[in-house]
């Protein structure tokens, strides 16, 4: 039977000011979502909300899977009912190889009872499917051996996203613009890596600005987010109009979004 | 009779594993609490020392007495001369075989886990418990090389000559009180020459126990590591956890002849009652190479700062430290590097962690005497703070009287990011394992740098530590 993971009426504030207001979304193991908007709209607030980030406050609404209301849970747990983000901007932890960090996390993500300090899954299989993985997605074996993205290239770390993402197998995956950043080459090879990777187990939600990553991996769902809302949804080719013709069309649509929009624009340049 | 508390309620102090004590009803001796020239001369006499050992420590007393607390460093306002037992023998005699130490010592060395180290890989032990060396071993080979490793109280007995030509040759009883203070009452240490090319392969070890509140513990290190000749040289230290304080007030001097190679590792991890006020420091002749590995866990206050002369053009120091300063614990430490000769490198590498309210301070000190040209000095000094109620300061002090010279020095103190807990968090690590992971990571290049066993020792340690940080 396959999970939902499901957002509704979702508000969400950084500090004292709102960003998400009302979000409605559900996502389905196994469906393809493609979350697209201008800069700014909101959509990696969703996705650190979903994760759990502490700087962003749900103020009402509910995130929950397979019913359960998962607004409380902190990332540690929500990665441990499959939840997963690839970061925008994945960050540097200096000194930790990728390799101890990924046993770890692959240890508790596959046993989510697993408590602190007991055993970790067995290095032997560990390092054989980490091997296989990397080969994979076209990644040098060395990078298992060197600090998590210290001193990874921008399309690097974009791609050490999807090694964890393929590591960890969540039931549900958020990418946040995972192709900005990677040469064309990279972005098939990361865009293929994720087509292999999803499957009826996983439900994806794809921000993106580009389109090279909806070709590989068709969504069955396309979203636009404006001003904290998600104001259209249709199927693939809304990806493919919005990537054609831009917003302007959206915005025209929804005036009182658009208004929003630039209100918002106007206080941030005052 | 065994006291040892570990299986009782009262080892519970903090996180801290080692905090167990044994009896002290079978004593060999223990002098009464208190220091004078009554004191002091009770000890040398009871070790039947030659005269000017004798006469070394009377005047050594009255340096201490005479020079002041220093006014910098940390805290020593609680700390009681008159409230500490200066000299503890624990047993009569030293032995080669560890099943003939008395059953509780041997015990305790079981459980910081010694003997098993030693038959693994080490290639020569001391164990000094309380006062005295209660357990030496060194490898046939070595022996029949010509190398010595015995305490330092033999050494002076079995070793006149070579020991009066360098004892308190590098640190003389004026450098500072608390090298006088340890001139005048030193007992056991370690006692190692290295004849000329020989090269160790596996390090010696000494093991440092406190067992008695109010101990205070003073023992005397004399290394010389002749041309061409190498050493890597291990000391741990660990004490029982009581409410009142104890001392531990070391001398260290090493001398590295030309072309030869000293490596001395420390991993103090004093329960929190310990004030560690240690002197350390090395002479360095041409070509030779000194390198103070230092890891300050525990204590309540430690003041370290494990220098480096070095002498003779080529002759290189390198000082890496890692202080992680908890709840209750002030970590003073930091490296100083003189150089008196042209040609000359140092580096130092320093790390400290301060968590739950703990404090660390790197203080260092980098010379350039007069003529020594064409020296290089690296200094990196970073500090992470784990929460709002710790600290961190940095003293770094230059001294330079020549122009030829390229002295750097980086400093950094970060915090964790709440960034970097996120994103190991939302991999389904809890807060408590990224902390960890963070932490680790931060040591890391340090620890890569320690040979395997002390590497694994020193993470273990650390994630002792973090153990309960958080929540
Ligand atoms: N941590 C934060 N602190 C302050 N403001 C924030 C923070 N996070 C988001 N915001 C604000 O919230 C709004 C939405 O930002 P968000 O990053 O979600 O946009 P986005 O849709 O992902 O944009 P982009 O396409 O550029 O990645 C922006 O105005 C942004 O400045
Ligand atoms: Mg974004």
């Amino acid at each position: 039977m396959s999970l939902k993971l499901k957002i509704e009426n979702l508000h969400v504030r950084v500090g004292e000011t709102p960003i998400l207001k009302g979000v409605n979304l559900e996502i389905a193991q196994g469906e393809i979502h493609a979350l697209m908007g201008p800069n700014g709209s909101g959509k990696s607030t969703l996705a650190y909300a979903l994760m759990g980030h502490p700087k962003y406050e749900i103020t009402e609404g509910t995130i929950s899977i397979d019913g359960t209301n998962i607004n409380d849970l902190d990332p540690c747990e929500r990665a441990r009912l499959g939840m997963f983000l690839a970061f925008q901007y994945p960050v540097t932890i200096p000194g930790v190889k990728v390799a101890d960090f990924l046993r770890l996390a692959v240890s508790n993500v596959r046993h989510p009872e697993r408590k602190e300090g007991e055993s970790l899954i067995s290095m032997r299989e560990f390092r054989t499917e980490l091997r296989e993985t990397m080969k994979q997605l076209n990644m040098d074996a060395e990078f298992a051996r060197r600090y998590l993205n210290d001193g990874f290239s921008g399309g690097e770390k974009k791609r050490m996203e999807i090694l964890q993402l393929a590591m960890l197998k969540p039931k549900f995956a958020l990418l946040d613009e995972t192709d900005s950043g990677l040469d064309s080459d990279a972005v098939r090879v990361v865009s293929e890596g994720l087509a292999k990777l999803s499957g009826p187990e996983m439900g994806v939600l794809i921000i993106t600005h580009h389109e090279r990553l909806l070709e590989y991996n068709k969504p069955d769902f396309t979203h636009v987010m404006l001003a904290g809302k998600i104001v259209e949804t249709g199927d693939a080719s809304l990806a493919h109009e919005l990537h054609a013709h831009g917003y302007a069309e959206v915005r025209k649509r929804h005036p009182e979004e658009a208004a929003q929009e630039e209100e918002q624009q106007q206080e941030a340049t005052v | 009779m065994s006291t040892d508390t570990a299986e009782n309620s009262d080892v519970g102090v903090g996180d801290y594993q080692f905090g167990f004590h044994d009896s002290t009803e079978n004593y060999a001796f223990t002098s009464r609490k208190g220091l004078d020239r009554e004191i002091v001369s009770q000890i040398s006499e009871m070790k039947g020392e030659p005269d000017w050992m004798r006469e070394f420590r009377l005047r050594s007393l009255e340096i201490f007495l005479e020079k002041p607390m220093p006014r910098w460093g940390g805290d020593m306002s609680e700390l009681d001369f008159q409230d500490i037992y200066y000299y503890v023998k624990a047993s009569d005699h030293q032995e080669k075989s560890w099943d003939d130490v008395p059953e509780d010592i041997r015990k305790t060395y079981d459980r910081l886990g010694i003997p098993e180290a030693e038959k693994k890989y080490l290639a020569g032990v001391k164990a000094q418990y309380e006062s005295e060396v209660v357990y030496g071993s060194l490898n046939e080979d070595l022996a029949k090389q010509g190398v010595i490793f015995t305490d330092t109280d033999s050494g002076l007995r079995e070793h006149p000559e070579l020991f009066r030509k360098y004892f308190a040759t590098i640190i003389p009883p004026e450098d500072n009180k608390f090298s006088a203070l340890n001139s005048a009452v030193w007992s056991g240490g370690s006692f190692i020459y290295i004849p000329p090319g020989v090269h160790i392969d596996f390090p010696l070890q000494a093991y440092f126990r406190i067992n008695t509140q109010n101990m205070g513990q003073f023992e005397r290190t004399l290394i010389i590591v002749d041309e061409g000749a190498s050493l890597h040289y291990v000391e741990g230290c660990t004490a029982p956890t009581y409410s009142s304080d104890s001392l531990h007030s070391a001398v260290v001097e090493i001398i590295v002849n030309k072309g030869g190679r000293c490596r001395y590792t420390t991993i103090q991890n004093w329960s929190n009652n310990v004030y560690n006020l240690v002197t350390k420091r090395a002479a360095v002749y041409q070509d030779g190479l000194m390198e103070w590995v230092d890891g300050n866990l525990g204590s309540k206050l430690t003041m370290k700062y494990p220098a480096i002369y070095l002498m003779e053009p080529g002759a290189r120091g390198e000082t890496l430290s890692i202080a992680f300063a908890s709840k209750g614990q002030h970590q003073d430490a930091g490296a100083k590097m003189v150089h008196c000769a042209p040609n000359t490198l140092s580096r130092i590498i320093s790390k400290s962690i301060s968590k739950d309210g703990g404090r660390s301070t790197y203080r260092g000190l980098v010379k350039v005497e007069k003529g020594a040209e064409n020296c290089k000095s690296n200094v990196v000094c970073d500090a992470l703070i784990l929460d709002p109620e710790s600290k961190s300061d940095t003293f770094p002090y230059i001294e330079i009287e020549e122009s030829q010279v390229a002295i750097e020095h980086e400093a950094s103190v970060s915090k964790i990011a709440e960034e970097q807990l996120l994103y190991l968090m939302s991999r389904g690590l809890t807060e408590a394992e990224a902390s960890a992971m963070i932490v680790t990571g931060f040591v890391e290049p340090l620890v890569k740098e320690l040979p395997m066993e002390y590497a694994v020792e020193m993470n273990r340690l650390i994630e002792l530590q973090m153990e309960g940080s958080v929540g």
